[in-house]
């Protein structure tokens, strides 16, 4: 088999498994459904880890499936780029998706959608892999609405839950906010470089470095800078970065595996990819790299705080989320490309994990997600409990974990980058690290150690869970069914190792050789370089280093607080009254866009309907037939009944008009 | 009969809708129906003809037929297809099908008139797409009115006299602006009515700016384009579902055609001079029609503000004068008939179970009918734009269009990416989600098997043109071409 047909094969398995479950479900039944989307996605990884061979032996491949449109010259193309960042992302997508899939089995079991749950994360595993195997902006924004829409769909999984479909609403809209942004940009690419084409983009890239545009008045514009910032506006939606956060909190009214797969591990990692591969184009632009850095800090660290006050499992991962998206961001505003890759996929691995370990406990709680109704469940879910803990180390960065490696890089990346802006955004990652220790272990210490509070969860309202219902009540909770503490184990393992093993390939190595491009402007990459000296070294010197104190500080007052005196965070609570209704309020964001974009843009809408087309046009309108019949009553008088009256007069009319005209030229 | 394919693209749908008449009163309304039914795929398959054996590399009229007609006036008998009409009668013929089908159960009163009234339509429109002659084209764009009339004012609902005559009142003016145009053409092009003859008649600018107002308002209204636009949301709401699928998929598409026929070649210098006015119109169309779409509480006049707001595109993109742009007017068009008719339908589907267009009647429907909610987010997807579906490639295609001519008309352009997705997907919501509150609601059956074949065929249309556009685009690419090399040109004495 060659390779081409290979490439396909991956995108195309789970396509095939996800129409398969999703038109035929009743006919092949759960056991059918479930079989389908998991062999097709096995294929799918199969087939990735071979391309990824493929492409470390040196292998690279840049082609087009088929031709979407011709206009003339200019092309459109459905088509592949497989290199190392290429092949990357596809093992990091069939890899969580598989473990997602199979973890599905066990959590959705009692679902009655659950061949229509498959069918959409099978879909969504195609419209994933399109998006990171396209070679042109087309494709991309395919793919990028592609997995919009799928995300639409699995946050509204529960569709009789009110605020799953308006989480899910939002989702898009918001989304949507950012897509406009990206769809200008890749408009401000195809006007100035005539082609949609990755490779032909940016290899005229550096010639049109200094190109101007002016956008409004007479000010110039850097081609790079606004191209840059509007595609990022796209970033800024799918990947969740401020002001756009808004909607991943909301998502997680979708069922866990989905919050594991596509808004944590996956889909909103998509904006992070993006920029990494539209390096060319970024590293022509400090302005762009200072707005991407400023926009990355904001996020790490101010929804790093909301995770503080989250009570709901889901929550408080999601924030964590939301300020891990940010550090991304971070490093590539520090042209720290392969870092922030890097630290994608670290923590893929990790957050996934954590995001799935909170499933089962939701199960084992029955589907109450309160931490402040869990404690204790240590020696009821030993192996929850034990990936729980390894995916908050490795997301704190402890040293040797995955997380650290590439945490701990991203912190020097900022540190090192000559950008104005630089300084200021270390702050907000180091404050970050403190934040990040804080919330994880608040939230671990709460679930599985000090009291059983459990037993004293007011009995919640089970129709608001939709059907994510499993029956059993009562009784004390038990660790989950294989299928679900499988998948736990599978990625807990890269979750604790794969920082160690590629750090050095895939940072200072050759791993993704011309795939990302670092202009000698921003020599971040080979300063940080110079200071390293292997993995193991890397990971001993940073018990002396202030990230790794603050982490400790971060995990000993969360101890102390949930564990030794759980009476202190009520008081500070009390204390500080504003400043945590301030955070429980999330700053009022939701509040605010709310008030003035959703209601809004209603008003206006009805103000323009009532004002613009029922009173001044129609009333145009029906003043004109007003008037016409008035002027009938009057004209009604020439009505003679004589035909040669009339066809004298239409002849006289004809003839004015004519005349009139002609005299015109 | 291949000399004469486009006389039976023209005639066989009126000859199959007068046959369809004679069937007389609704004793033999079976009769009437498969009648009208085989009147349409013969229409249809007489049709395809055009497709098969166009040829893409000539922007030269094809299927070409010329006859005396009123020999004193120089009028002919003049009928011929290229990229640009092509494509638009199959749409027409394949529309007329799904329309027959539409009405089959749901029509019970005079079925013969009923579907009579389309077939009928179904030929004058195609008889518009394809004059070449003036006064031919006249007359086809005129008759088409009246079955639309009747089909308002005979089968719609409560307030159709108010619909239609709104209606009537619009076009008027513009009708008789146009004829008055055409008079004045004849005498300039020193006694033709052969509308490329006109392409390339002098005009002086003054001339050619009264012309392009009278074409304006002729063509204007019909797209509708703002702000002419008030009488379609009222019509739609009248029409019944039939009429809305072939008002919103095909009458709307004969006033666009009517500035790529008439207006861009005829007056091309005052097109260039007044680009900015259409353009701003269009703007508007898409941003404030948008705004108005979110606020509607009836599902008709909700997708009626929808088509607006898409045949905005259609008029932005063609006075961008470059062929992404054309083509991608032209692009929208076609994708707005499969994806406005199929949201008809889907109303129809709903309004004939429940007898209600407000959407606060409805919510919860996919528990009831999950497979016509399925088709419902498709179609919904497609309204709003998504890729992979064809509502994408036109408006992608007109936005990257814009961005090269000015970034703020692509600024503007690109709301729809908001609005679009807000009006029809908060619509969809409370439709088709949430809990069953109403009990009618309770009681509504999933589609049946005709039903679902409508939907099906639409589906495969309207993703069929998303992954693949390549078709529609290379039919029309060398016609649009030429037409803007011809409109590059200056027509002044």
């Amino acid at each position: 088999m060659d390779m081409q047909t290979l490439y396909l094969i991956i995108p195309l398995a789970p396509l095939v498994g996800a129409l398969l479950a999703g038109l035929f479900g009743r006919l092949i039944g759960r056991t059918g459904a479930h079989v389908v989307t998991i062999v097709g996605v096995a294929v799918s990884f199969i087939a990735s880890v071979l391309v990824f061979q493929d492409v470390l032996a040196g292998h690279t491949y840049n082609g087009s499936v088929y031709t979407w449109m011709v206009l003339g010259d200019l092309r459109f193309e459905v088509g592949f780029l497989i290199d190392s960042l290429t092949t990357m992302m596809m093992l990091v997508v069939t890899f969580v998706s598989l473990m997602v899939h199979i973890y599905t089995i066990g959590y959705m079991r009692d679902d009655p959608g659950y061949q229509r749950f498959f069918s959409y994360i099978s879909l969504f595993t195609f419209a994933m892999l399109m998006l990171v195997m396209s070679n042109n902006f087309l494709q991309l924004f395919f793919g990028w609405e592609a997995v919009g829409l799928v995300s639409y769909l699995l946050i509204g999984f529960w569709y009789e839950k009110e605020t799953a479909i308006y989480a899910n609403l939002k989702a898009f809209l918001v989304n949507r906010v950012g897509d406009f942004g990206f769809i200008l940009g890749i408009g401000l690419v195809l006007a100035h470089f005539g082609s949609l084409d990755y490779a032909t983009v940016f290899a005229q890239a550096p010639s049109l470095a200094n190109n101007t545009i002016t956008i409004w008045g007479d000010k110039a514009w850097s081609l790079m800078t606004v191209i840059g910032i509007l595609l990022f506006i796209g970033a800024m939606g799918k990947s969740a970065q401020f002001p756009l956060h808004v909607w991943l909190p909301d998502s997680m009214e979708g069922p866990t595996p989905i919050s594991a797969l596509i808004h944590a591990a996956t889909m909103v990692t998509a904006g992070i990819f993006m920029v990494a591969r539209m390096s060319p184009l970024y590293e022509l632009s400090d302005v762009a790299l200072s707005f991407i850095m400023v926009i990355g800090a904001i996020t790490a660290l101010f929804m790093g705080f909301l995770g503080i006050v989250q009570n709901d499992i889901k929550r408080v991962v999601a924030y964590s989320t939301l300020s891990q998206l940010g550090y991304m961001t971070v490093a590539l505003g520090a042209s720290a490309y392969s870092v922030a890759v890097f630290h994608l996929m670290t923590h893929a691995f990790f957050k996934a994990l954590l995001f799935l370990a909170a499933g089962s406990v939701i199960i084992a709680m029955h589907h109450n997600q309160d931490i402040r109704y869990m404690g204790g469940l240590k020696k009821y879910m030993p192996i929850t409990w034990i990936t729980s803990l390894i995916g908050s180390l490795a997301l704190i960065g402890t040293p040797f974990l995955s997380g650290f490696y590439s945490k701990e890089t991203i912190i020097e990346a900022v540190k090192l980058s000559h950008l104005p802006v630089a300084a200021w955004a270390y702050w907000a990652v180091l404050i970050g690290v403190f934040v990040t220790a804080f919330y994880s272990f608040r939230m671990y210490f709460l679930v599985f150690h000090g009291k059983e509070r459990f037993h004293n969860a007011h009995h919640h309202d089970d129709a608001s869970h939709g059907q994510d219902d499993h029956g059993h009540h009562g009784g004390v909770p038990h660790e989950t069914p294989w299928v679900v503490t499988g998948p736990l184990l599978l990625l807990a393992l890269p979750s604790l190792a794969i920082g160690y093993m590629t750090i050095e390939p895939m940072l200072y190595g050759n791993f993704f050789g011309n795939a990302i491009t670092v202009s000698d402007r921003h020599p971040v990459m080979v300063e940080l370089n110079q200071h390293f000296n292997g993995a193991m070294a890397y990971a001993l010197h940073a018990f002396v280093t202030v990230p790794f104190w603050l982490a400790v500080a971060g995990v000993g007052l969360s101890a102390y607080f949930y564990l030794v005196r759980p009476d202190i965070p009520a008081a500070l609570q009390k204390r500080f009254a504003f400043l945590h209704t301030l955070l429980v309020n999330k700053y009022w964001f939701d509040e605010l866009y709310s008030f003035v974009f959703a209601k809004g843009a209603r008003l206006l809408g009805a103000g323009l309907w009532r004002g613009g087309d029922r009173a001044v046009i129609d009333g145009a309108v029906n003043g004109t037939a007003h008037l016409v019949e008035r002027f009938s009553r009057l004209v009604k008088s020439f009505q003679s009944g004589y035909i040669y009256h009339y066809a004298f007069a239409m002849l006289i009319g004809v003839f004015v008009l004519v005349s009139w005209f002609a005299r015109l030229n | 009969m291949s000399e004469h394919i486009l006389t039976f693209v023209v005639w066989l749908p009126i000859l199959a809708g007068v046959l369809v008449l004679a069937t007389g009163s609704d004793r033999n309304a079976p009769l009437a129906r498969w009648i009208a039914l085989a009147g349409a795929l013969a229409g249809l398959a007489v049709a395809i003809p055009l497709a098969s054996g166009f040829d893409t590399s000539t922007s030269a009229m094809q299927f070409v037929e010329k006859a005396p007609w009123i020999p004193a006036f120089n009028v002919f008998y003049h009928l011929g297809v290229d990229g640009i009409s092509m494509p638009l009668i199959l749409l027409n013929s394949f529309t007329t099908v799904l329309v027959v089908i539409a009405g089959w159960q749901v029509i019970q009163d005079r079925v013969a008139q009923y579907m009579a009234a389309f077939l009928i339509m179904s030929g004058l429109i195609n008889g518009a797409f394809a004059a070449l002659d003036g006064i031919l084209f006249y007359v086809f764009f005129e008759g088409m009115l009246i079955p639309l009339y009747l089909i308002v004012g005979v089968w719609g609902g409560p307030n159709r006299v108010y619909a239609a005559f709104k209606f009537f009142l619009y076009t008027l003016a513009g009708s008789l602006l146009m004829l008055v145009s055409f008079i004045y053409l004849y005498f300039q092009s020193g006694g033709s009515f052969d509308i490329q003859t006109w392409h390339t008649t002098t005009l002086g600018m003054t001339a050619q700016t009264l012309m392009f107002f009278a074409f304006l308002l002729a063509f204007g209204v019909k797209v509708p384009m703002w702000p002419v636009h008030t009488w379609l949301p009222d019509a739609h709401v009248e029409a019944p579902t039939g009429g809305s699928v072939v008002l919103a998929a095909i009458t709307l598409k004969v006033g666009a055609y009517g500035f790529l026929r008439f207006i861009l070649p005829i007056v091309p210098d005052a097109s260039h001079e007044l680009a900015w006015l259409v353009i701003t119109l269009s703007l508007i169309a898409v941003a404030y029609i948008g705004l108005v779409a979110l606020a509607q509480s009836d599902m008709k006049k909700l997708i009626a503000y929808s088509s607006i707001a898409h045949m905005g595109f259609v008029t932005l993109g063609f006075f961008l004068f470059n062929p992404l742009g054309v083509e991608g007017g032209l692009v929208q068009m076609i994708s707005h008939g499969f994806v406005s008719a199929a949201l008809f339908l889907c109303i129809g589907v709903m309004y004939d179970r429940l007898h209600s267009r407000q959407i606060k009647d409805y919510g919860g429907l996919v528990h009831k009918m999950p497979v016509f909610a399925a088709f419902f987010m498709l179609f919904a997807m497609a309204n709003a734009g998504l890729p992979a579906t064809s509502g994408f490639v036109g408006e992608f295609m007109v936005i990257m269009a814009a961005v090269e001519v000015n970034f703020w008309y692509a600024f503007v352009a690109a709301t729809t990416l908001i609005f679009g997705a807000a009006y029809t997907l908060w619509m969809y919501k409370r439709v088709v989600f949430g809990k069953v509150t109403n009990p009618h609601v309770e009681a509504m059956s999933d589609l049946n098997a005709r039903e679902w074949l409508l939907m099906t065929v639409l589906a495969v249309c309207v993703l069929g043109m998303g992954l693949y556009p390549k078709p529609f685009t290379d039919v029309m690419h060398v016609s649009v071409v030429d037409l803007l090399a011809h409109v590059a040109q200056s027509k002044l004495p």
